[in-house]
């Protein structure tokens, strides 16, 4: 009895009908976080003692690189889930995962790279950080690339779903670059809750741009997930019904 | 006004990123609304085949 909730996790029509229900859950708090984080990073934070307003980058900059590594391991798995269970709402999670995960990854690397210019003096240098990052970008590309090339939906989820999995040893990679190798970018400022870095005035309204962010990927998964569902539901009579809405 | 958007000398740097990251937030709705409805249409365009079939 106790397992029902997760049953019902596998029922295409459920998942369905929650997806749509949970969205504005997500989305409206979503919104309000992003538009009080910009408020709170654009005017409230004060200027950075070394790097003067260009420190406001943090706050567009750090969220995407969030949203790029946290969508790959959502996306990894929900494959690595619809691989081993043959559970169709996982492979079709994992499908809605890869587009937002690319645009971010190129949100964080190009807003990396404008940040990097005025403090570092360089739009790019192959740094363990910067690499690594790129080499995620490459991952979803071929991830996307992979997809797109296979008709096959049942097909392309198992192909695609192994591809995300090997790809997940690049997140670590990634996140401890920093430690790991001397590198160019500056180690966690932020994942240190014991002892953070920054002021509340500037730390504050990070935290909201990431929990926005975050709501933000959820709403996107929600609406996108309804439609992976109806491609991989070929005659399922509840789709008339779903439609009929 | 013109200091906020001067951004102490950085403003080459800060407003494109913000404006990068705010199009990619809005695009990314857009995109997901459009898949929706692409598979919306779809679904139905395969149960009004079925429904023609004899």
């Amino acid at each position: 009895m106790a397992w029902t909730w997760f049953h019902r996790l596998a029922s295409p029509p459920h998942v369905y009908a929650l997806s749509a229900r949970l969205t504005p859950w997500f989305a409206w708090p979503a919104g309000a976080l992003i538009l009080a984080g910009l408020y709170g990073g654009l005017v409230l934070a004060p200027a950075d003692y070394q790097q003067g307003d260009g420190f406001r980058i943090i706050y567009v900059h750090a969220p995407s690189a969030w949203m790029s590594l946290m969508v790959y391991v959502t996306m990894a798995v929900s494959a690595a889930v619809g691989l081993i269970w043959r559970m169709k709402i996982a492979h079709a999670a994992a499908a809605s995962c890869a587009l937002i995960g690319a645009s971010f990854t190129v949100a964080a690397l190009v807003t990396g790279s404008l940040w990097g210019r005025p403090m570092w003096g360089t739009y790019w240098e192959w740094d363990p950080r910067l690499t690594s990052e790129l080499i995620l970008l490459f991952l979803y590309m071929g991830y996307i690339a992979l997809r797109s090339a296979i008709d096959d939906v049942q097909r392309a989820d198992r192909a695609s779903g192994l591809l995300a999995v090997v790809g997940v040893v690049n997140v670590p990679i990634i996140h401890y670059s920093v430690l790991w190798w001397n590198s160019l970018h500056q180690a966690p400022s932020v994942m240190k809750l014991a002892k953070p870095e920054m002021p509340a005035a500037m730390l504050v309204p990070l935290l909201m741009m990431l929990c926005g962010f975050t709501l933000y990927f959820v709403a996107l998964l929600l609406v996108r997930l309804r439609g992976e569902i109806l491609r991989r539901e070929r005659s399922a009579s509840w789709i008339r019904e779903a439609l009929a809405e | 006004m013109n200091e906020f958007l001067h951004m102490g000398g950085y403003a080459r740097f800060v407003w494109p990123s913000y404006a990068l990251t705010l199009a990619i937030v809005v695009l990314n709705i857009e995109w997901a609304r459009r898949s929706l409805a692409r598979a919306r249409a779809e679904a139905r365009r395969r149960l009004r085949n079925r429904s023609a079939a004899p």
